[in-house]
């Protein structure tokens, strides 16, 4: 039994009830007697909640042209409870909708709720919204809000600015931010600076009467908050440049890239096929990205960034550097030549034998390069070919290659840079200089994406450096971002070794045998070397890096021309009329020009017409 | 053994005609929030008064069912009944369906069961057994152990079930164990736990302890009987700062989204109309429409057209704030309070410990829905789903609540025969 008698604490208990009472009572007198703003004067006013959608940042280009600005659009919404008959056939009239339609959106929204507003029909033009607004008052249930779309100035630069489509449930799990029905950059910049360029949206609370017409704010906007719009955005975009290109690269596959060395700043970013992007906006968002997606040429893939390709002849200059800087030649070592009969790679220029570096790239010979690789890898430095590797894959590696620059360069692959372990994997550890000879030429494993190309070209104009590849040029409150982009890289050659490779590139275009001879230019002093890829799926990749001018370079660029054959017959006119555009503003070669921007590299009997002649 | 053959001698009438009363009520309440123009008539069993007129016909068939039954036949099985809801409560995690995101009843046809409503009264049963076991001794750590293993197990279920609120409600069982002699102090710690806990959300850790240390400092200068307990003082001190501290990190990381909202609007840290803010501000305003004398019987536009979600169910208790004004809640109130202080004086007069102890935890456990239901309904207690006794729609939890109090009225009946 117990020991004390607990009885009394039966009046701390009933003085815990007692207490519950008295609070009760007492709140519930301030709630309805005391406390007025509760106490509506038509008993049936209810409140409805307005969320003031804020405009998105407008995007702008390296010169403050207008790239992406919105403009106003209407959604217009139901509140099911309050849906009186109506004569269903007028109102789809006035909307231009089916009957299907306004069944199913309405069923859908009163699955979600019978007294919380949903969208009924999205995204209605200002044009169509003038008459539907004067007659929505008389169908009860239904008003408008209103939203903002994007608009594109140019048709250009699908790619790179991305779309803005509506969150989705995972979205909304992963952020509390958005609610159903907000829009979120879905992919491009509108998806890499989405926390800038989204704004806040603000909220405002009004009384409605059973008619939904709305009787004015609540509680004098106790609780309404403003819509902060979002922050502009500058991009390093060149409007001029990036149209024109666009231009040259149309009717082929491929892409351009063209960078400001001094800055790592991206002046044009071009994929080929382009697609319009105002056709991602709006009601018709959805069936033109899936005509896109299905489409075989696949538009919606943005070569420039994930696009990999074998750097072919291009690489030639990355062997010559590393084996400069690992001393494994110098600028006078001579290696002979026996074009078509020369093992094991055979080179198919017809040039003078033996031949020194200069004359090796600037004639693109096979034969000097794998030689020059041969040196590095057995490098009586290290006495052993996978120690030779490894430090040779360390060199390339710190150009860029085989990785992404992790800036806000959208959907980047980083390309491959075959490791030591791969090889030990695929060939059991036994295997050497032979068996991975084709890296000498840049085929075989390697891959690389068209923007590191472009950052080769920044990396040899600037003898040995470069900052990362980026779009930013001006957004409040981006100075974290500002610091990373602006982040100085070193390769691991030494600026001397440079002098030798820009001469060599500068003779491409101006020497008496150089492969771009064709496309020299008195003004503009240009540099660049020509790559023709082999591709087992079909023609030949035409490849072209450049930088110019010279003394003092402004722009280097990358071309990538898909199944079109020779680096000099397309990818290196098109380099040179780039630059030509960003440096001079226009061309006078306008026979070249026009040749390039009407031929259509896309025919499918093309090709068969080229075998066949 | 007089009025044997008399099923409803000595029972205790007025607080059946207190649960009448409720049940009418909520009745009246279900009846409006869900009619519409046009009304079939009570038994149209399509809409929920008409379903709730069937689940009230029923509990009160169940209530007399009860009364029938020898009134040992509930401290004869208690564990046997507490065994069984515990089984039902895991095979409700393997077989039950989801709703709302709790995963807690049982679906059969069209018929749906909680088996967390029926667990409180098998868990006061099993509980006021336990307790009133001959030459049990309270301040043996052993039976602190096994009350609180009692007291544990349905409500670890029923939060595997998601369902937080009704695994909160257990809590009401301390002062079922503070009536019985276990320490007061458990009370005093949980008030002072919460009280620290709302203090550092609103003003932030610092603040508090701050306030802390200068009680703790401004104690030992001024009772003299603390400074020889200096090391004491200093442990309480130190034990509730780190309390403090952990206050954030568990706010953050062991609640969900949704609670911390709830809590947040609730203190007014954050307002969030459209989100966990919309119900209790659509509550509130129904509330206070009602004015003094509310707007009448079916009158009330905010109720019946639906612009307090949950209305008939967890917010029930603005259908009367608005249609019957203060007068009205003023009432369900008293009614409320008049029941509970009725079962706390029908507990104290039981001649057997067992029933007096189940006594207090069909009291506790209506204290704790009242005072959490209402509250929330007002915007003084953080919204969590449990219904309001008697009122809310829903079979289960009428007649859970049903069962529980009969039982009690049953033992209070036979308390004479009691030896």
């Amino acid at each position: 039994m117990y020991l004390k008698d607990y009885s009394g604490r039966k009046y701390v208990i009933i003085g815990m009830f007692i207490l519950m009472g008295i609070l009760f009572l007492l709140r519930l007198f301030y709630l309805q007697i005391i406390d007025n703003s509760y106490k509506l004067s038509a008993d049936n006013i209810v409140l409805r909640n307005i969320r003031e959608y804020p405009p998105r940042g407008c995007v702008y280009d390296r010169s403050n042209n207008l790239l992406i600005y919105n403009e106003a659009a209407y959604d217009i919404m139901v509140i099911p409870r309050q849906v009186k008959k109506l004569d269903t056939l007028a109102f789809c009239r006035l909307l231009g909708i089916d009957t299907s339609v306004f069944i199913a959106q309405l069923k859908k929204a009163k699955r979600y709720s019978y007294y919380k507003p949903s969208v009924f029909l999205k995204q209605v033009s200002k044009q169509d919204m003038g008459k539907i607004e004067e007659k929505l008052f008389m169908y009860d249930g239904f008003y408008s809000q209103t939203r903002t779309l994007r608009h594109y100035t140019h048709p250009i630069a699908g790619h790179l600015f991305g779309n803005i489509g509506e969150v989705g449930q995972s979205d909304m799990e992963h952020d509390p931010f958005y609610k159903a029905g907000d829009y979120i950059g879905k992919s491009g910049i509108e998806r890499y600076y989405e926390k800038f360029l989204r704004g806040k949206s603000g909220l405002t609370v009004v009384e409605v009467d059973v008619h939904n017409r709305v009787k004015g704010s609540y509680m004098e906007g106790k609780f309404d908050t403003l819509a902060v719009p979002g922050k502009d955005l500058v991009l390093t975009i060149d409007l001029n440049l990036q149209e024109y290109g666009e231009q040259l690269m149309q009717n082929k596959k491929g892409s351009v890239v063209a960078i400001d060395p001094k800055t790592g700043e991206i002046l044009a970013l071009i994929s080929s096929p382009a697609y319009d992007p105002n056709l991602l906006v709006g009601r018709e968002r959805t069936k033109n990205y899936n005509l896109l997606l299905n489409d075989s040429i696949l538009p919606l893939m943005n070569r420039a960034t994930m696009g990999t390709y074998p750097p072919g002849s291009t690489f030639k200059m990355v062997n010559a550097l590393v084996a400069l800087q690992e001393n494994a030649i110098t600028q006078n070592t001579y290696f002979s030549c026996q074009g078509k009969r020369t093992s094991p790679i055979k080179c198919t220029h017809d040039h003078v034998s033996p031949l020194k570096l200069d004359m090796a790239i600037q004639q693109s010979c096979n034969s000097y390069f794998w030689n020059t690789f041969n040196a590095i890898l057995n490098n009586h430095k290290f006495r052993d070919v996978h120690k030779g590797y490894e430090s040779w894959y360390r060199d390339v590696v710190s150009f860029g290659f085989g990785h992404g620059f992790k800036t806000d360069i959208p959907y980047e692959v980083g390309g491959n840079i075959p490791s030591k372990d791969y090889y030990d994997k695929a060939y059991n550890g036994r295997w050497n200089a032979m068996t991975v000879r084709s890296l000498s030429i840049g085929q075989g494993e390697i891959l690389v994406t068209p923007i590191q190309l472009a950052n080769l070209g920044v990396i040899i104009a600037n003898k040995g450096s470069f900052y990362p590849p980026h779009f930013l040029k001006k957004l409040e409150g981006s100075d974290s971002l500002m610091t990373v982009f602006n982040k100085l890289y070193r390769t691991s050659v030494a600026s001397l070794h440079f002098d030798i490779v820009q001469e060599s590139m500068l003779e491409v275009f101006d020497g008496d045998h150089g492969t771009a001879r064709y496309y020299r230019l008195d003004s503009i002093r240009q540099c660049g070397k020509t790559g023709t890829v082999q591709n087992p799926h079909g023609d030949d990749h035409s490849l072209f890096i450049a930088f110019a001018p010279m003394e003092n370079p402004q722009i280097a660029l990358a071309v990538v021309v898909e199944n079109a054959g020779y680096g000099s017959t397309w990818a290196a006119p098109i380099a040179s009329l780039m630059i030509e555009k960003f440096l001079k503003g226009g061309t006078k070669r306008l026979e070249l020009e026009k040749k390039i921007m009407e031929v259509n590299l896309l025919d499918p009997n093309r090709s068969e017409k080229r075998k066949a002649q | 053994m007089r009025n044997r053959e008399y099923i409803f001698g000595n029972i205790d009438w007025l607080t059946v005609t207190l649960y009448l009363l409720l049940v009418l009520m909520g009745w009246l309440s279900i009846f409006t929030a869900s009619a519409g123009e046009d009304i079939a008539g009570i038994f149209d069993f399509s809409e929920r008064y008409g379903k709730q007129f069937i689940w009230i016909i029923l509990a009160i068939i169940l209530a007399i069912m009860i009364l029938i039954v020898e009134a040992k036949f509930f401290s004869a099985f208690s564990f046997w009944i507490y065994g069984f809801l515990i089984v039902i409560l895991i095979g409700v995690l393997f077989f039950g369906s989801m709703v709302a995101g709790s995963k807690s009843w049982f679906k059969i046809a069209n018929f749906a069961i909680q088996p967390a409503e029926f667990a409180k009264f098998a868990t006061a049963l099993a509980l006021a057994r336990y307790l009133s076991t001959l030459n049990i001794d309270i301040s043996q750590l052993k039976t602190k152990l096994y009350t609180l293993g009692i007291l544990f197990f349905p409500a670890a279920l029923i939060l595997l079930q998601n369902d937080t609120g009704s695994a909160l409600v257990y809590f009401a069982f301390a002062l079922v164990l503070f009536r019985e002699g276990f320490s007061g102090m458990i009370i005093v710690i949980g008030i002072v736990m919460g009280v620290l806990f709302v203090l550092t959300l609103l003003l932030g850790e610092y603040w508090v302890i701050a306030g802390l240390s200068a009680i703790g400092l401004l104690t030992f200068l001024l009772k003299k009987k603390w400074r020889k307990q200096f090391k004491l003082l200093l442990g309480i001190v130190i034990m509730a700062s780190t309390f403090v501290f952990s206050v954030h990190y568990s706010f953050e990381n062991v609640l969900e989204p949704h609670q911390k909202k709830r809590i947040n609007v609730l203190l007014g840290i954050e307002q969030d109309l459209q989100g966990a803010g919309y119900n209790v501000n659509q509550s509130k305003i129904a509330i206070g429409s009602g004015g003094l004398t509310g707007k009448g019987f079916r009158n009330g536009m905010l109720t019946r057209n639906h612009f307090v979600p949950e209305q008939s169910t967890d917010f029930i208790f603005c259908t009367v704030g608005e249609e019957w004004g203060f007068f009205g809640t003023s009432v369900v109130v008293l009614t409320f309070l008049a029941l509970l202080i009725r079962l706390v004086h029908m507990a104290e007069r039981q001649r057997s410990r067992f029933s007096r102890i189940y006594g207090y935890g069909v009291a506790s456990v209506l204290f704790f829905h009242i005072a959490i239901n209402i509250g929330m309904t007002i915007g003084l207690a953080p919204v969590v789903g449990i219904p309001l006794p008697f009122f809310s729609y829903g079979g289960s939890s009428l007649w859970a609540f049903t069962i529980l109090l009969f039982i009690f009225i049953k033992q209070d009946a036979n308390r004479l025969n009691v030896l």
